[in-house]
């Protein structure tokens, strides 16, 4: 890591908000990084060097001119290469966008950039965000920076590498079945999932519009908060966007968890999670109980089901999501006699194996005669997962889960059987289905030396008691 | 082959077996709504514009982009329904999913299983009801435009896509099959027409598309269940709805007594073949994977946005109608009637008759003569005056378009008009001393018209021979009516006298 890139978001900004740093020196710091390692881990599908310089430079005139430029003022930061970024390529990972510049900024964008972050890059993903390892990606994978053959988690990987190789101290990812906290586990870095309608999802490319959900990547909890507290808020441009102020985590961080009732997900905890794993969780649970929390078991059984519910209802809004990439407007074209045989030509040429398995996977699922049994069972197992969630939220505060069943799988491993690798969502995905937050804290390491995440879940809006904890988790970690 | 009976009952009877069929046809009416921006967006929702000028990243369908539902489209929907008397339910949008190049998502957001507006109906001016099923909101599609000879999609070079229309705010009336005949059909519509318009939801223009008219078709033996429906597209007149329906109900008969049965399936109305002509036939019925639309919330109307629309719904054409027809001692359906209501000029033939004026000459000066601009300011007694001078006999009906032009361009008083231009239509004593001595002067053709008998061709050249020699005479001060009315009367008397009668 070069000189000057180890510091935190919060204390960069501070900095070059104090004149004790400026924004330029923040982001070369950084670029150096990025020079150093990225052919190794290929974290970014775009570096936007120059375009981050002038942006850097800007902020300096700010401070110079005595304006503040905001609470994430120089701080470089890496978007997930599925949110618009205006006339700059936004390619999701998939060759079907190809030579696409969309004429916008994706809400969270504005909101980075009126709170001074400068954008540095475009991270690479799962193709679509369809993914566990970042493997489905159209421009090759990206490499885990604690041990490059190993795979960085998805689909967020390439912002969850960004931030473990010091890259940048924040990134944002999209987050619909654990695409943000699995990667974070995987890395050892932290990555939160906000409560659905928390923050805008206008201008990120969708794929399952009903459990999609933006949210950050950092090194420190502190950072995380601080980043949600900039891109959270209303926005009338996305009718599913709640109602309601930014969050403002930061200023309760250190409140503690004197008193909280914390419960470990039975469900969670079984066979299919990797003993070393089970055993950090373990400890991060005692940790807390030491912090003064009360902790015990809390039993969530529809979370059992919540892998099959996905995998039908992700699929089928994905179905209807990527139909758009037909060839007619934008993006890639191969060539048709008919304008349905240009669609066909289009899509088979432009879409990987693992986006095309899921649309047809979806498109089985909605079709006349299958709907009831698959669709409409599985929004009746949301329902229920929601339900059991509240019970469980009757006598807890937040829950504690493992984040990853197992720790980072080496490239190759799984990406050729898809069931295998749907299995490492299963501890995410129940907070996407219930629309609940849930956050990803490193805490030490496997028997493999590798990171291993702990997952605090709250309940919906539940964001700043689940950051205090995931604060004193952080603290205890080994 | 076969004709309609005229008897209203929508029977048909066939031309080779002389059985009678039944038609059974429900209509499936789209309009757009106008709002001043599209249903999902802020881009104007405008016609005619230059292509794909009226697009943002939402209605484009681009990658990211969101829906945000147009409060405005939503109050002009509901008011559509509350004027069909439906039942305001909270309404679900959905995904229709499917392939099609002008459709910027290749899906379309409607409303599908739980639309806002359900069950009304619609009274058609011959007292029949028609129910409507539902009234729910969708968005357009965009243009497609096929260059090369065909002017459709196979065979052609290629396609422009004109996106202005996409994401303009659409609602769908389904209307039940109460319909019997294409009469009843085009009465519906030009109803609905009406209804679209008194309630500014949309300006209902069938040769711009902005109202789309589907009809479904089928015919069964008096008594028998339904049979197998068509549904035709097309469909850009009044005139041509009724053409392809009597022509679809005269296939389908054909087809059955041939023994064949019908085969549901859309077709095409071709207005200049003047036949329908079945659509690109799909290997099987399209499914298009409705589910509820994630980017968008459920759509509660409050009881008291509902009470205020139906507060603020204007008088509907039918109950306008009727008022004037009670006022005019007319049927709701009386021409005149019907006309001055889709002039909008029916308050002031009310108000026109209420002050005196004779209700036939009121409504007739109102089809006639106040087709114009700024005659919806005539002050009614101004029209009763003026009706009053006419039968009176002191204006002749010329004189009277004359001077209401006038009324209309200056809000004068009829009969300071009528003075300034000397009109004065003679008096009937005045008028037959002119009548008697033209017949004097023209003693020769007036011996032929009195001779000539009652059916010879020469009685209606002659009588117009004498009338220009009077008007002459008069200096085009007499009523043409009462000159003829003379006229006859004199030939008559003239023929008794020469025993000729
Ligand atoms: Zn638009």
């Amino acid at each position: 890591m070069a000189p000057g890139a180890a510091g935190t978001a919060v204390s960069l900004a501070a900095a070059v908000r104090a004149g004790d740093l400026s924004a330029t020196e923040v982001l070369e710091a950084h670029l150096a990084s990025i020079e150093e390692r990225e052919g190794e881990v290929h974290a970014f599908n775009l570096v936007v060097t120059e375009q981050a310089r002038a942006r850097a430079s800007q902020i300096d005139d700010a401070v110079s001119a005595g304006n503040d430029p905001g609470p994430l003022a120089g701080v470089p930061v890496a978007l997930k290469d599925n949110m618009c970024t205006r006339g700059i390529p936004t390619t999701c990972s998939s060759r079907i966008l190809e030579g696409w510049h969309p004429p916008y900024d994706a809400t969270v964008v504005t909101r980075l950039a009126e709170a001074g972050a400068v954008v540095v890059g475009k991270t690479n993903l799962d193709e679509f965000a369809m993914g566990s390892s970042t493997e489905n990606s159209a421009f090759g994978p990206t490499r885990n920076p604690a041990d490059p053959t190993r795979v960085p988690g998805g689909s967020s990987g390439g912002s969850a590498a960004a931030v473990a190789a010091g890259f940048v101290p924040i990134a944002l990812g999209s987050d619909t079945g654990g695409s943000i906290r699995q990667p974070a586990a995987l890395c050892g870095v932290v990555g939160a999932k906000p409560t659905y309608g928390a923050v805008s999802r206008y201008g990120l490319v969708a794929f399952a519009s009903s459990l999609d959900q933006i949210g950050p990547f950092a090194r420190t909890v502190a950072d995380a908060a601080a980043v949600l507290d900039v891109i959270s808020g209303h926005d009338p441009a996305d009718s599913t966007s709640i109602p309601q102020d930014a969050l403002d985590l930061a200023s309760h961080l250190d409140a503690g968890v004197e008193g909280l009732r914390i419960g470990v997900v039975t469900e969670l905890m079984g066979d299919g999670i990797a003993p070393d794993v089970r055993a950090r969780v373990g400890e991060a649970a005692d940790a807390l109980e030491r912090a003064g929390a009360s902790v015990d078991e809390a039993s969530v059984p529809a979370v059992t089901y919540g892998l099959s519910a996905y995998y039908l209802i992700a699929p089928a809004e994905a179905s209807s999501n990527l139909a758009r990439y037909d060839g007619v407007r934008y993006g890639l074209r191969a060539d048709g006699a008919t304008t349905g045989e240009m669609m066909e030509a289009t899509r088979t040429a432009g879409f990987g194996d693992e986006v095309k398995r899921r649309i047809m996977l979806g498109t089985y699922a909605l079709s006349a005669g299958y709907y009831d049994a698959y669709y409409g069972k599985a929004l009746k197992v949301r329902t229920l997962i929601i339900a059991d969630f509240a019970a469980a939220y009757d006598s807890h505060d937040l829950l504690l889960s493992p984040t990853s069943p197992t720790t980072a799988f080496a490239l190759g491993d799984k990406v050729d059987d898809p069931l295998l690798m749907y299995m490492n969502d299963v501890c995410t995905i129940p907070s996407n289905l219930s629309g609940q937050p849930a956050i990803s804290v490193p805490f030490g390491t496997g028997s493999d030396g590798l990171p291993v995440g702990v997952q605090v879940l709250a309940p919906a809006l539940g964001e700043t008691v689940m950051f205090r904890a995931a604060a004193v988790i952080e603290d205890a970690a080994p | 082959m076969s004709r309609s009976g005229g008897d209203g009952t929508g029977l048909v009877v066939s031309g080779s077996t002389g059985d009678a069929w039944e038609l059974v046809i429900g209509l499936e009416v789209h309009c757009e709504l106008a709002t001043a921006t599209k249903l999902f967006c802020a881009c104007p929702n405008r016609f005619g514009d230059e292509p794909n000028t009226n697009v943002c990243p939402v209605c484009l369908g681009l990658p990211g982009s969101l829906p945000v539902l147009n409060k405005a489209a939503v109050e002009l929907a509901l008011r559509i329904g509350r004027a069909l008397g439906c039942t305001v339910r909270p309404g679900v949008f959905a995904r229709k999913n499917y392939f099609y190049p002008d459709m910027p998502k290749d899906y379309q957001i409607s409303q599908y299983d739980q639309p806002t507006n359900v069950d009304g109906w619609l009274g058609l001016p011959d007292g029949s009801r028609v129910g409507i099923e539902r009234a729910h909101i969708e968005e357009d599609t965009g243009k497609n435009t096929h260059a090369g000879d065909t002017g459709r999609i196979h065979g052609s070079d290629y396609s422009l896509i004109d996106y202005n229309r996409a994401g303009v705010p659409l609602v769908e009336i389904v209307g039940r099959p109460d319909i019997a005949t294409g009469d009843q059909a085009k009465a519906f519509v030009s109803e609905l027409r009406k209804i679209l318009l008194a309630t500014g939801a949309s300006d209902a223009k069938m040769e711009e598309g902005s109202l789309r008219v589907d009809a479904n078709v089928s015919v069964r033996r008096p008594g028998a269940g339904l049979g197998t429906r068509c549904e035709i597209k097309n469909l850009n007149s009044l005139r041509s709805l009724g053409r392809a329906i009597d022509h679809e109900a005269r296939r389908q008969i054909e087809l059955i007594e041939a023994g064949d049965r019908v085969t549901q399936q859309t077709r095409h109305w071709d207005e200049e073949g003047g036949c329908t002509r079945p659509g690109r036939s799909k290997e099987e019925a399209e499914d298009y994977r409705y589910f509820q639309e994630p980017d968008l919330v459920p759509l509660a109307p409050s009881a008291e946005w509902v009470k205020d629309i139906d507060e603020a719904l204007p008088t509907l054409p039918a109950k306008r109608r009727s008022a004037l027809g009670a006022a005019a001692g007319m049927a709701d359906t009386h021409a005149g009637v019907v006309i001055a209501v889709d002039r909008d000029l029916d308050a002031l033939g009310l108000a026109a008759i209420q002050a005196g004026g004779d209700p036939a000459r009121v409504l007739t000066h109102i089809e006639h003569n106040l087709a114009v601009e700024g005659a919806d300011a005539l002050e009614p007694e101004k029209l009763a005056d003026l009706v009053k001078l006419e039968l009176e006999g002191k204006l002749t009906a010329t004189q009277a378009k004359v001077v209401l032009a006038e009324m209309v361009a200056t809000g004068t008083a009829p009969a300071e008009i009528a003075a300034a231009r000397g009109f004065e239509a003679m008096a009937t004593s005045a008028l037959e001393a002119t009548v008697d001595e033209v017949i004097g002067s023209e003693q020769a053709e007036w011996d032929e018209l009195v001779r000539a008998p009652e059916d010879d061709k020469r009685i209606k050249k002659l009588n117009g021979f004498f009338t220009g020699k009077i008007m002459k005479a008069s200096r085009g001060q007499a009523d043409g009516k009462a000159v003829n009315a003379l006229l006859v009367q004199r030939r008559s008397a003239a023929r008794v006298e020469r025993g000729l009668d």
